[in-house]
């Protein structure tokens, strides 16, 4: 089966921030990406759970995007404007994908 | 009324009890936890209540002058006691500029699981207060945010962001919606509306808010564990001194506006509590720089429970006293 070479950009980010962040990858042309809610975890500002919130402001959501390699610079140029100054973990990776045309 | 009677019967109430159970399950790291879904759930039920109720009530004694002078009243106090515990935060913490006004915020804004522990305490000594406290109690909710924002732009070189998504989102957050939209209907049902459904609001009311004050002792316990080091003495006095002086401060406006006894109490009760959803979301997005771990302890793991153990008696009491009951 023919793949094709992707990103997978991974953005771990405070939950209060999720919209804003919809509006950062649509601004970036990322039409395509996926929202998940994040079980808990710790970093530099403790630990959180997403158990028994009462509201978002202590919970995190993860956002995937895939985009072609050549998309990735504009992309993170648009992210980091955004994410600068909040709790959050951004990471890249390689992927594959079967079909190119969606990405 | 004397304030040991009405702080003995206080701690002694299911209420209470659900809440000390909470704190101390989560403190000895016991596996008990309310899930997310069924937290809001509860949240939901609570604020409709409570919204349906109030409504009800002004429209069986009707919409006169002090239901707006309220308003402006409950609007100038939480714009007004953020800078009160700002100053407070800089004169007696060590506390940073960015972080005492982000903590000053919370103190402005309300907490309304507070609020319906306040009724509940009044409705079991069979006491009324204005039901429109409810719409005051949804009107102090934003504009401590602008003053913390406000606090913050005016000392940094950063600033703080309010933009209009963050106004959209203060303004419109789904508490303050539920309990003016509840009020509304309340309002436009009247009695007649309580009555076909009381049956799933009164009586299983005190039931369900038990319930949530579990979850909300698991939470602040949860919190408490989490947060050594980060609360020092100082901050912990002011996280008691403060409502202290928010509840003069409301119980200045109450008999201001001479309100009942229930009405004096319950102003002096949102006066006193610290928001723990609605501003912490909004500094979350503004005011990233400041350290959640600071405000939401400081709200959640000490002013909440001195206001929903010793506060409330305390200032029933106090309204008591002044008001002639």
């Amino acid at each position: 089966m023919q793949t094709h070479p992707a990103k997978r950009v991974t953005i771990i980010i405070e939950a209060p921030m999720e919209r804003r962040l919809r509006q950062t990858l649509e601004e970036a042309d990322v039409t395509g990406y996926t929202i998940l809610p994040v079980l808990g975890g710790s970093g530099r500002s403790g630990s959180w759970s997403r158990e028994g919130q009462l509201g978002k402001a202590g919970g995190m959501v993860e956002v995937i995007c895939v985009v072609r390699p050549e998309r990735l610079e504009g992309l993170l140029k648009h992210l980091f404007t955004m994410v600068e100054r909040h709790i959050g973990v951004v990471t890249v990776s390689d992927c594959e994908v079967l079909r190119a045309e969606r990405f | 009324m004397d304030f040991l009677d009405l702080a003995l019967s206080n701690l002694g109430s299911p209420l209470i009890l659900a809440f000390v159970l909470g704190v101390s399950a989560a403190l000895a790291r016991s596996d008990l936890s309310i899930p997310e879904a069924a937290a809001k759930f509860l949240s939901i039920y609570l604020l409709f209540a409570i919204g349906f109720k109030g409504g009800v009530s002004v429209s069986q004694h009707g919409v006169d002058g002090a239901l707006g002078a309220s308003l402006v009243a409950g609007i100038i106090l939480s714009a007004t006691l953020p800078l009160a515990a700002f100053a407070l935060l800089i004169f007696m913490t060590k506390l940073d500029r960015t972080n005492a006004a982000a903590v000053a915020g919370h103190y402005g804004s309300i907490s309304i699981v507070t609020f319906v522990a306040g009724t509940s305490v009044l409705e079991s000594l069979g006491l009324e207060s204005e039901g429109y406290m409810v719409a005051v109690a949804a009107a102090m909710e934003a504009p401590a945010i602008l003053s913390a924002l406000w606090l913050v732009g005016s000392g940094t070189e950063k600033g703080a962001r309010l933009d209009s998504t963050l106004w959209r989102e203060t303004l419109l957050n789904g508490s303050i919606v539920l309990l003016v939209g509840s009020f509304l209907i309340g309002m436009i049902t009247g009695t007649e509306g309580l009555k076909e459904i009381e049956a799933f609001i009164v009586s299983p009311f005190k039931g369900v808010l038990c319930l949530f004050l579990l979850d909300m002792g698991l939470i602040a316990g949860r919190g408490l564990r989490e947060s050594r080091g980060v609360i020092s003495l100082r901050l912990l006095l002011f996280g008691l001194v403060m409502p202290l002086i928010g509840s003069t401060a409301g119980l200045a406006f109450g008999l201001l506006l001479d309100l009942s006894i229930g009405g004096v109490f319950l102003f002096m009760v949102l006066s006193a509590s610290a928001s723990y959803i609605a501003v912490p979301a909004a500094m979350r997005v503004a005011v990233p720089e400041a350290d959640p771990a600071i405000y939401l302890t400081l709200s959640l793991g000490i002013t909440f429970p001195f206001n929903l153990t010793l506060g409330l008696p305390l200032y029933l009491a106090v309204a008591s006293a002044l008001t002639g009951g």
